[in-house]
């Protein structure tokens, strides 16, 4: 087994999950690619798994199941709101994002009750 | 070339191109289909290089769980059926960074590596891993599921909207119900 050609596979998902996130405009979109970078490094961890004679046998193989854990719930978490986004504003374009604490609320609700309800 | 090689570069070319039309294509449900065949593709790497827990696990929660959870998504936010044009910035700087950082990080394992082989270990099955999993590694584990628990409690308070309101409108919803 060649290790360098997973290793390169995983570079390049990497480079198309970066390319992903900074490229499109849907929330939607670039949650996607942040999953196309967590499974480059899925691949890194497997295969050092096998390259790398560790003290602990199956390290990389445990990590990669802690990575897959750790991606199940910010999928959840992300998802959760960008639906609370497309609730508030009709769109999930993360351009037009308000980032100031009252930005203008073009729905003219209560602004952002999402996050007070997080705090409390 | 053994049959290994040849196995990991064609599952490598297929989950590289179906990531390349992730990010490029211009149907919104259609990038999710392909994230399936991409991370189809990673199992079937994953198998390759003994890694059985793992790929089975790969296609239990991300081909089951989070593409679906994405679809759903999807279709909750109204995605056109259709090309849509509105997806994306204009694409220089990202390829710039994106390719510089893919093909930056490529340069430097194939440097690291060349063309050396390694013997494949022994497989990564449930026993062996829940061995070292349970003996070695329980306090992230059990960090982690108080880490789950925190996001389904995240996820559905940020999906309530009526949970945590100023007091006034809470106490006529708290009448409706």
């Amino acid at each position: 087994m060649r290790p360098v050609i997973p290793y390169v596979t995983a570079a390049l998902l990497f480079g198309l999950g970066v390319y992903g996130v900074l490229r499109r405009r849907n929330a939607v979109l670039v949650l996607m690619a942040v999953e196309l970078m967590l499974n480059a490094v899925n691949l890194i961890l497997v295969t050092a798994d096998t390259t790398v004679r560790a003290a602990l046998p199956h390290s990389g193989q445990v990590f990669a199941l802690f990575v897959i854990v750790l991606a199940a719930a910010e999928i959840g978490v992300g998802l959760a709101i960008v639906l609370q986004l497309y609730r508030l504003r009709a769109s999930v374009t993360v351009d037009d994002v308000p980032l100031a604490e009252h930005g203008p609320t073009a729905t003219g609700e209560p602004a952002s009750p999402a996050p007070e309800g997080a705090t409390r | 070339m053994t049959g290994a090689d040849v196995l990991l570069l064609a599952l490598g070319a297929v989950a590289v191109g179906s990531g390349a039309l992730v990010v490029a294509t211009r149907h919104l449900v259609r990038a999710g289909l392909w994230l399936v065949v991409c991370l189809g593709a990673l199992a079937g790497d994953y198998l390759v290089l003994t890694a059985e827990l793992v790929a089975w696990v790969q296609v239990l929660i991300y081909v089951g769980a989070v593409v679906v959870l994405l679809l759903f998504a999807v279709m909750l936010t109204r995605a056109p059926i259709g090309p849509s044009d509105d997806l994306d910035r204009p694409g220089w700087p990202a390829a710039l960074v994106g390719g510089g950082g893919g093909l930056g990080l490529a340069v430097l394992l194939v440097d690291a590596f060349r063309w050396s082989r390694v013997d494949l270990p022994a497989a990564g099955t449930a026993e062996r891993l829940g061995e070292q999993v349970f003996r070695s590694w329980v306090l992230p584990f059990e960090v982690l599921s108080v880490l789950l628990l925190a996001a389904l409690v995240g996820a559905i308070v940020l999906s309530r909207p009526d949970i945590g309101r100023p007091a006034e409108p809470a106490a006529d919803e708290g009448g409706r119900r």
